[in-house]
């Protein structure tokens, strides 16, 4: 344990810039540059709340704050877990050449997007306070679905990471689960419609939307503790999968190298 | 009782070369419920024994092949042998492919930070260090230009500077002593000539025989993944001048 302490803070230095890499190239050459982080969820925010309010039909003038929520979520959990994913592949020049810890690459990508995320956030803030949310001390519980987020987020990451680099169609694959995880984490519907045709046990079994959904108690101002279930089963299952993903990771890292 | 600096106990090193690449998981799938996955085992090294003393300066000698440029990589910890360990005692600093972890997009000061980071340094290392880098490097002029746009010898010069920036105990040399242009090799050949006379153990590649004996006291000799000799240069000198004939 101590050695991987001392190999940790000895790399601390290049986890840092490789998620400074990771958020600096993203937007690099682009005109607007980090500015992309909060214009690009408006602008899905106002497509996706004009489509979705026409076809409901209805007047919540909230509405796009319930979208912004379970969108912002769900796309740091499918950036960060389909950048981890290829982080071995796409580090796979480095790898072969010099030795350094090989979890820092999908730890590296799921920090980076973790930290554009949460600068996302201001454009979930903007947007509550114009359309009349305003926080309450409620607001402060958010950090508990971020950390369970981030610690899901990391777990899958690792798994998928370890996975991709021996079956490539993986990232095939994970593009279409996404799709899948998607539909089923009550993004832009109401989770009361699943209930109506019985088919809301989807939600509870999801661990992802219930981050979502307690992170929108918290953005609301409301108390998420009614129903515990929603904290932890999620905090759970993420921490079952970053077991899983560092053991997984850690006991087959020493093959990555023929493979890549 | 001898002091070393590397102990190599028994190292073997194994490559699945795939005759078909299996990149997708039909594929794969197919191929295993028919039990059809061939794999061509080869190995590039096989049952390697030496060990290193300090202060040894030792030549790596055998041709294209022979399983150097593995062997080395072993020692520097980038593969893990299949078989064997190696124990090494000191830090390593390994120019084995210079610039490894230059990212092109990154100006020459961004790859200065990445490539330090690679390599374990500290932030505040490098914040001392970084006139120095850019000075040695002779890159001052192209410092905030993205490297994608330097020449293969700029990198290499930069690279070299980066990594020769430490004091090691073990110091591994893969050919790089024909970084850059005839002035920049003069002057990094200085450098790690420099380093040589602080004491420094030394593994050393190089085709070239006649730098091989100027610099090296010991040698091994590899064919084909195993060791053909080990001992004194000019006696593995000249079974490998033998070999070459």
């Amino acid at each position: 344990m101590k050695k991987y302490i001392d190999s940790f803070k000895k790399y601390r230095f290049l986890l840092r810039e490789l998620v400074k890499k990771g958020i600096k190239l993203k937007y690099r050459r682009s005109y607007l540059g980090i500015i992309w982080t909060l214009l690009e969820p408006l602008m899905e925010m106002a497509v996706l709340s004009v489509v979705f309010s026409a076809m409901y039909g209805k007047k919540d003038r909230a509405f796009p704050v319930y979208i912004l929520t379970g969108r912002l979520l769900y796309s740091f959990f499918s950036q960060g877990t389909k950048t981890a994913m290829r982080s071995i592949r796409a580090n796979g020049g480095m790898i072969k050449k010099v030795y350094v810890p090989k979890y820092m690459y999908p730890l590296s990508c799921v920090i980076f997007n973790f930290i554009i995320f949460l600068i996302s956030l201001i454009v979930l803030a903007a947007v509550a306070t114009v359309l009349g949310v305003y926080p309450s001390l409620w607001t402060l519980t958010a950090i508990i679905p971020l950390f369970t987020l981030f610690l899901l987020t990391l777990g899958v990451g690792m798994m998928l990471s370890t996975m991709a680099v021996f079956f490539r169609d993986l990232e095939y694959l994970w593009e279409v689960a996404l799709m899948l995880i998607m539909y089923t984490c009550a993004i832009f519907y109401d989770p009361s419609m699943l209930a109506k045709t019985h088919t809301d046990w989807i939600l509870k079994i999801n661990p992802l939307y219930g981050t979502i959904k307690t992170f929108r108690d918290a953005v609301y101002g409301s108390s998420m503790f009614t129903e515990p279930y929603w904290i932890v089963m999620p905090l759970v299952f993420s921490f079952v999968t970053l077991l899983l993903g560092f053991w997984m990771f850690k006991k087959n890292q020493d093959k990555f190298i023929l493979h890549i | 009782m001898p002091n070393y600096a590397i102990e190599v106990n028994d190292i073997s090193m194994k490559f699945n070369l795939s005759q078909e690449k299996l990149d997708s998981l039909k594929e794969y799938f197919i191929k295993f419920v028919k039990r059809q996955i061939k794999y061509n085992e080869f190995w590039a090294l096989k049952h390697i024994n030496f060990k290193v003393e300090k202060g040894d300066r030792v030549g790596v000698l055998g041709l294209n092949g022979a399983g150097k440029s593995t062997l080395l990589k072993v020692i520097a910890g980038v593969f893990k042998p299949t078989e064997g360990q190696v124990i090494r005692h000191g830090r390593i600093v390994p120019l084995l492919e210079l610039g490894a972890g230059f990212d092109s997009q990154y100006t020459g000061r961004e790859n200065i930070y990445l490539y330090s980071s690679v390599l374990g340094y500290s932030k505040q290392f490098v914040d001392e260090k970084y006139d120095e880098i850019v000075e040695f490097s002779e890159l001052k002029d192209f410092i905030d230009v993205p490297i994608k746009n330097y020449s293969s010898g700029m990198k290499s010069r930069l690279g070299f500077s980066i990594a020769t920036l430490v004091d090691p105990d073990i110091l591994i040399l893969d050919e790089v002593l024909s970084v850059g242009d005839a002035k920049f090799r003069k002057k990094s050949e200085n450098k790690i000539m420099g380093m040589f006379d602080s004491g420094v153990t030394v593994l050393f590649v190089s085709h070239s025989i006649d730098q091989v004996k100027r610099l090296c006291n010991k040698a091994i000799l590899l064919d084909h993944g195993e060791l053909k000799a080990q001992g004194n240069i000019d006696e593995v000198a000249a079974i490998y001048e033998e070999m070459t004939k």
